[in-house]
C-alpha cells in the first residue's frame, strides 16, 4: 500500500511534538466521535505497484481494440503525430495548476493563446475561450450564452447529434430557457419549420453540418433565416472537415463550437474529449470559461495573461453567466500541438482524404447491397440501408477485428471514413459485407 | 516568440501518405475559401518550441505547490501509465458493449469505492469538472423536487465564504440565492440559517471543513435544519483531502455531493484540466442521475437512469481521467485513504504553528488541510500586501499560497501543503515565508517589484482586459 | 476626493445633474479611486426602467465588479456608448463621463450636497 506520503513515523511524532501534540488524532477533535468511520472504510487494502499494474492491465484486457474502425459518430480515429504525446507527457506542463500567477506560467499561457489562435483560423471567427468540456457542453453554453432578456428561445436542430441534444435538453431543465427542436426532413434541416418557429423571443438557431447523418446543411440560409429575425447563428462544427469545407465564418454564424477530439485526442471510450467555442468579436464578452490575451510586462516584453476574468464565477460569482471554472486545459496543448505538426497542408490533406475515402466507401458498397441513403453531400460520415440486418454486417465485420459503422437500427448504418483508412481496409470490408 | 513567427513557408512534417483513391472535394458552394494559416515547421523545431514553453511552467513535478483549495499532492507516474494503455486509449465510446467489460469494470469500481469513501450510494463519473459536478448534483435537487410536485422551492442557501462556483452553477440551474454570512468563528452561523430556512428552500450548499480550512462541528445540526425544512443537502468535496476515510459527507447529513478528481485522487490539473467532478447521490435521487449507469455483476451493462436528468455532455465522462483515480484509489486503498487526509492535516498545521508568530493566521485554531493567513495588519504597517508576499515567493521558486480567497478574509493567503510534502520541504518553505516577512518589514518597495527572477515581470492586466488581444493576426 | 460644482451626490457614490428635462448619472471620484482602474462596463438599454435603490450597471476593474446603484427612478434616455469602448475615461475625468441619461424621473432619494457627502465619506472611513 503507498499513499506517497514521504514523513515516517518518526518524522510524524517530531512534528507533532515541534507543534504542542502527542498524536494526530488530537487534529480532529472538532469532529464529533459519533460521525467517525468505525473499523475503517469498506474497501479493499492499498496494493503495491505490481499489483496494480496487473489489475489494470487486466482490466483493459479485457476491452477489445478494434486494427481498423468506420465507425465515428462522435468519436473519431484520426491520425495523431508522435510529436503530440511526446508534448502533452511533459512533466511541468502536465502537472501545472491553471496559472493564475502569470509570470511561471507563461509556457501554458502561451500555448493556450496559441490554441485560441489556430482554432479562431480553422473555424476563421474573431475570438475563442480557452476551451471547455467537450462539443456537447460547448453546444449547450453557446446556446445559453445567446440569452438575452427578451430572447429566451432556442430552436435546435433534430439532425444533430443525439448527446449533444440530450445534453441541450438538460442545460436548459437548468436555465429554463425554452428549446424547440425544429424537425429534420430528407436528412437537413427543414428550412420551412424553421422559418415558421422563428420570431422575436429566438434567441438562437443551432444546428449541426455535417449533420449526425453525415450530410452538409444548407447553413448560408438558415443563418440569413436566424439573422431575419435578429436570432444569433450558432453552428456545431468538425474541425477537421474545416480544412475543406467552408467556414462558420463564411456562412454566416454568430458562434462556432464542437469537438476537438479529431485533433490529436485518442477516442478514449469518451474523454476527456474538448470543447472548442469561438464567436465574432461583438459576442467576446459573452464568452464562458477561460481566455487568455497578450499584454506587456513592467519592461515592455511580451507576455500572456488570463484576461477577462471578470466575466467568470470567481469574480461575479451568482452573476456569472456560467459556472465554468476548469477548461480542458492540457488537451487544448494536444489540440494545437497536433494543428502545428500536420500544418497546414496536413489539415487540408486529412480532410480531403476524409472526404474521398467515404465517398469511395459508400460507392463501393452500394456495389454490394448497401445503398447510400445521404442524398445530398456528405464529408465524411455516411448511412447505408440494405436489408441484410446491420447485426449480421456487424458481427461479420467483428470477426475481422473490424469495428463497422454504427447500427442506427436493423437497416441503417452510420459508417465513418478518415484518412487512417487505406482503399485495402476499405476494400476488405466490402469483400465480408457482399458475404454477408 | 509564438510559434507562428516560427513558421516557415515550406516546411512540415511528412505525417500521411498520398490519397489511395480517387480524390473527392465538396461542391463549390461548400468549399472553403477563407485562407487557412496554420504553422508549417519540421518536427525539430516544433519539439523545441515546446520544451521553451515547458520551461516556462511550473508544476508539481517542479516544486512545493501549496495552493489552498487546490490540493496539489504529488501526480503519481503509474496512474498516467494505466491511462495510457491502449486498452483504454483506443476503446470508441460507441463499441458493442460485450466488448469493453474492462471499461465498464472500470467505471463500476470507482463508483462503488468512491460512493464508499463518501458514504453515497451512487456516482456518476459523467461531470467533467468540479463545477459540472456542482451543476449536475443541483439538477438532481431540481428534479427531485419538481417530481414530487413541490414548485414553490426556488433558493439555495450558500455561506458567503464558499467557492465562486456554487452560486454561479445554482444560478445556472434556475435557482437564485441566499447568501448567509459565516460567524466570527469562520463557520456557519446557525442563527442566520434558521432564520432563512423555509419551504421555499430547495437546499444547502456547503463544503466541510469549509473553505477558511475549518471542519465545523455544527454540521449535523445544521443539515438537520436544511432536511426539516424540506430542502436537501449539497456537498462540495474540494476539501476531501481533509476528512476522506476519516468522516465521510454521507453520514454528515448530505444527499447530494461532487468530487474533485484532479484535486483529491491525484489526477494531474494540466494547467487547467481536464479534471474530473464526479457526481454521487443516495439513493432516493438515484433514478436523476445523468448518463448511462453501469449494471451487473459478471456480465457488465450500461443503463439510463429511469428518470435521468439527460447529460451533462457527451459519453461517460473524462475516462482516462477516472483510470487515474482508479489507480490511485486502488493503491491507497482502506489503509492508504486516511494515511493521506491524516497527513495533509498534520502538514497543515505544522506550517502553520512554525508561521504563526509572524503571519496573522485567520482563525487562531486547530485547522484541517489548509490554513488562512490575512496580511491585513502588515497592510496598514508596512504596506505589504498579500499580492506581494505571493509575487516574492515566486523568487524563491514556490508557487505561492492561493490569494485573496475566500473573500470573507481580508488580504488573504490560503496555504494547503497536502500529505506529499516531505519535513524537510516544508521546513524550507518555512524559511521562506519568514525571510520574506523581515524583508517587508525593512524594505517594502523590493517586494513591490517582485517577481524580478521569473521570465516576466508584473503583467499589465489592466491593459489586457480594455484592450484584449486574444489571437496572433498574420501579416497579409 | 475631488468635488463638482453643480451635482448633486448619493450615499452610493454616484452624481446627478440635471440637463434640462433629464437627468445625467455618473460615478464620483471617490468612487472611482476606490474601483481602480477600469477595464469595462456594462450599461443598461435605451428605454429601460430604474428604479431607486437598485442596480442599473455594473463596472469591471481586472479583480472585480461593482454595482451601481440607481438614485432615481425613471427611464433610460441615453447611455454614453463612449463608456463602452473607454471606460478609463470614468477613471481620467470622472464628473465629465456620465453613464446614463434618465427622463420621466418619478423618485428620488435623498441628495447630499458637496459638502454633505465629503463629510459622509469621511464618516465611513
Amino acid at each position: 500500500m503507498g499513499s506517497y506520503v514521504p514523513n515516517t513515523e518518526q518524522e510524524r511524532q517530531d512534528m507533532l511534538h515541534e507543534i504542542g501534540y502527542q498524536s494526530i488524532d488530537d487534529l480532529f477533535v472538532h469532529i464529533p466521535a459519533e460521525m467517525k468511520v468505525k473499523d475503517g472504510l469498506n474497501i479493499p487494502s492499498g496494493l503495491s505497484e505490481l499489483e496494480i499494474r496487473k489489475a489494470l492491465q487486466k482490466m483493459a484486457s479485457k476491452n477489445k481494440i478494434y486494427n481498423t474502425i468506420f465507425r465515428g459518430a462522435g468519436a473519431y480515429k484520426h491520425f495523431i503525430p508522435s510529436v503530440v504525446n511526446s508534448v502533452i507527457s511533459k512533466e511541468n506542463l502536465m502537472t501545472a495548476y491553471t496559472p493564475y500567477q502569470a509570470e511561471i506560467s507563461q509556457g501554458i499561457l502561451q500555448s493556450i493563446f496559441e490554441y485560441q489562435t489556430m482554432i479562431c483560423e480553422l473555424t476563421g471567427m474573431d475570438a475563442s475561450n480557452a476551451s471547455i468540456y467537450d462539443g456537447a457542453a460547448a453546444a449547450a453554453e453557446a446556446i445559453a450564452m445567446c440569452q438575452e432578456r427578451k430572447r429566451k428561445k432556442a430552436l435546435v436542430s433534430a439532425a444533430i447529434m443525439p448527446s449533444v441534444l440530450e445534453t441541450i435538453k438538460t442545460y436548459c431543465f437548468g436555465n429554463e430557457m425554452e428549446l424547440v427542436i425544429v424537425p429534420e426532413k430528407d436528412g437537413v434541416t427543414d428550412a420551412a419549420a424553421l422559418r415558421s418557429a422563428l420570431d422575436d423571443s429566438t434567441a438562437c438557431v443551432y444546428i449541426q453540418h455535417p449533420n449526425y447523418f453525415g450530410n452538409l446543411e444548407d447553413a448560408a440560409a438558415i443563418g440569413e433565416l436566424a439573422h431575419e429575425a435578429k436570432a444569433k447563428f450558432i453552428m456545431g462544427v468538425n474541425p477537421i472537415s474545416l480544412g475543406v469545407l467552408k467556414t462558420p465564418r463564411e456562412y454566416g454564424a454568430d458562434v462556432a463550437v464542437g469537438d476537438g477530439q479529431p485533433l490529436g485526442l485518442p477516442l478514449a471510450f469518451g474523454g476527456p474529449y474538448l470543447g472548442f467555442m469561438t464567436c465574432v468579436s461583438g459576442m467576446t464578452r459573452k464568452l464562458p470559461g477561460r481566455i487568455v490575451g497578450e499584454t506587456k510586462d513592467a519592461n515592455g516584453k511580451t507576455g500572456y495573461v488570463l484576461t477577462l476574468q471578470a466575466r467568470e464565477q470567481h469574480i461575479r460569482r451568482e452573476k456569472a453567466s456560467s459556472n465554468v471554472c476548469s477548461n480542458q486545459a492540457l488537451c487544448a496543448l494536444a489540440v494545437g500541438t497536433y494543428l502545428a505538426a500536420m500544418g497546414k497542408e496536413g489539415v487540408k490533406n486529412a480532410a480531403v482524404q476524409c472526404t474521398s475515402k467515404a465517398h469511395y466507401m459508400a460507392a463501393q458498397l452500394a456495389e454490394s447491397g448497401l445503398a447510400t441513403v445521404n442524398k445530398g453531400s456528405f464529408f465524411h460520415e455516411f448511412i447505408t440501408v440494405s436489408d441484410k440486418p446491420s447485426e449480421k454486417i456487424l458481427e461479420a465485420l467483428d470477426g475481422h477485428g473490424i469495428l463497422g459503422g454504427y447500427p442506427l437500427d436493423e437497416k441503417r448504418i452510420l459508417w465513418c471514413c478518415t484518412e487512417v483508412n487505406s482503399k485495402a481496409e476499405i476494400d476488405e470490408v466490402v469483400r465480408i459485407v457482399k458475404e454477408v | 516568440m509564438l510559434i507562428f513567427e516560427k513558421s516557415r513557408a515550406g516546411r512540415g512534417i511528412c505525417t500521411l501518405p498520398a490519397c489511395d483513391v480517387p480524390e473527392v472535394l465538396p461542391e463549390k458552394e461548400h468549399q472553403r475559401e477563407m485562407k487557412l494559416h496554420l504553422p508549417q515547421m519540421a518536427e525539430g523545431d516544433l519539439s523545441r518550441h515546446y520544451t521553451e514553453l515547458a520551461k516556462k511552467s511550473h508544476g508539481v513535478n517542479d516544486g512545493f505547490y501549496p495552493l489552498g483549495s487546490c490540493t496539489m499532492k504529488y501526480n503519481p507516474k503509474i496512474n498516467n501509465d494505466m491511462a495510457g494503455l491502449p486498452g483504454f486509449t483506443e476503446i470508441h465510446p460507441l463499441q458493442p458493449e460485450s466488448t469493453v467489460q474492462g471499461c465498464l469494470e472500470v467505471l463500476k469500481t470507482i463508483d462503488v469505492l468512491l460512493s464508499e469513501i463518501t458514504g453515497m450510494d451512487r456516482m456518476s463519473m459523467q461531470p467533467a469538472a468540479g463545477a459540472h459536478g456542482e451543476y449536475a448534483g443541483l439538477l438532481l435537487i431540481k428534479a427531485y423536487h419538481e417530481s414530487r410536485g413541490d414548485s414553490k422551492r426556488t433558493k439555495i442557501i450558500i455561506p458567503d465564504s464558499a467557492h465562486g462556483t456554487n452560486p454561479a452553477s445554482a444560478v445556472m440551474a434556475g435557482y437564485s440565492v441566499v447568501t448567509i454570512p459565516s460567524g466570527p468563528d469562520g463557520c456557519v452561523d446557525i442563527e442566520a440559517l434558521k432564520a432563512v430556512a423555509g419551504d421555499d428552500i430547495a437546499g444547502l450548499m456547503l463544503t466541510n471543513p469549509n473553505t477558511v480550512g475549518l471542519f465545523d462541528k455544527n454540521i449535523l445540526q445544521i443539515t438537520t435544519i436544511v432536511h426539516e425544512c424540506g430542502g436537501l443537502n449539497y456537498y462540495d468535496g474540494a476539501n476531501l483531502n481533509a476528512v476522506m476515510g476519516i468522516v465521510r459527507p454521507g453520514d454528515m447529513g448530505f444527499d447530494v455531493i461532487h468530487l474533485n478528481l484532479h484535486k483529491t485522487m491525484s489526477t494531474p490539473h494540466g494547467g487547467g484540466g481536464p479534471g474530473s467532478g464526479p457526481v454521487g447521490c443516495k439513493d432516493f435521487l438515484e433514478p436523476f442521475l445523468p448518463s448511462l449507469m453501469v449494471e451487473g455483476e459478471e456480465i457488465l451493462s450500461f443503463k439510463k437512469a429511469e428518470h435521468s436528468i439527460g447529460d451533462m455532455k457527451s459519453f461517460y465522462g473524462n475516462f482516462l481521467v477516472v483510470v487515474r483515480a482508479l489507480t490511485y484509489v486502488m493503491t491507497l486503498g482502506k489503509e492508504g485513504i486516511p494515511e493521506a487526509s491524516r497527513n495533509a492535516v498534520l502538514n497543515a498545521n505544522y506550517m502553520m504553528n512554525k508561521l504563526k508568530d509572524l503571519y496573522t493566521m485567520a482563525y487562531d485554531e486547530v485547522c484541517m488541510h489548509e490554513f488562512v493567513m490575512s496580511l491585513e495588519d502588515q497592510k496598514k504597517e508596512y504596506g505589504i500586501s498579500a499580492m506581494d508576499i505571493a509575487k516574492g515567493l515566486l523568487d524563491h521558486g514556490i508557487h505561492p499560497p492561493t490569494m485573496y480567497f475566500p473573500l470573507i478574509v481580508s488580504e488573504a493567503l490560503m496555504a494547503e501543503p497536502t500529505e506529499t510534502e516531505s519535513k524537510e520541504t516544508l521546513d524550507e518553505a518555512i524559511d521562506v515565508f519568514r525571510k520574506l516577512y523581515a524583508e517587508a518589514k525593512d524594505n517594502a518597495d523590493t517586494l513591490h517589484q517582485a517577481p524580478v527572477t521569473t521570465p516576466v515581470t508584473r503583467l499589465d492586466e489592466v491593459g489586457a482586459a480594455r484592450n484584449p488581444i486574444l489571437r496572433y493576426h498574420w501579416q497579409e | 476626493m475631488k468635488l463638482e460644482q453643480g451635482v448633486l451626490y448619493s450615499k452610493s457614490h454616484e452624481w446627478v445633474k440635471e440637463d434640462g428635462d433629464c437627468l445625467l448619472i455618473g460615478l464620483t471620484d471617490y468612487a472611482q479611486s476606490e474601483l481602480g482602474d477600469l477595464v469595462f462596463v456594462n450599461l443598461p438599454e435605451q428605454g429601460d426602467e430604474i428604479a431607486l435603490g437598485e442596480a442599473f450597471a455594473d463596472v469591471e476593474s481586472v479583480k472585480a465588479v461593482s454595482d451601481v446603484y440607481a438614485p432615481v427612478s425613471g427611464i433610460v434616455a441615453e447611455i454614453n456608448e463612449e463608456l463602452l469602448d473607454a471606460p478609463e475615461q470614468i477613471n481620467e475625468s470622472p464628473y465629465g463621463s456620465w453613464l446614463i441619461k434618465v427622463k420621466d424621473v418619478s423618485e428620488k432619494e435623498e441628495l447630499l450636497s458637496g459638502e454633505e457627502y465629503e463629510a459622509f465619506v469621511e464618516s465611513e472611513q
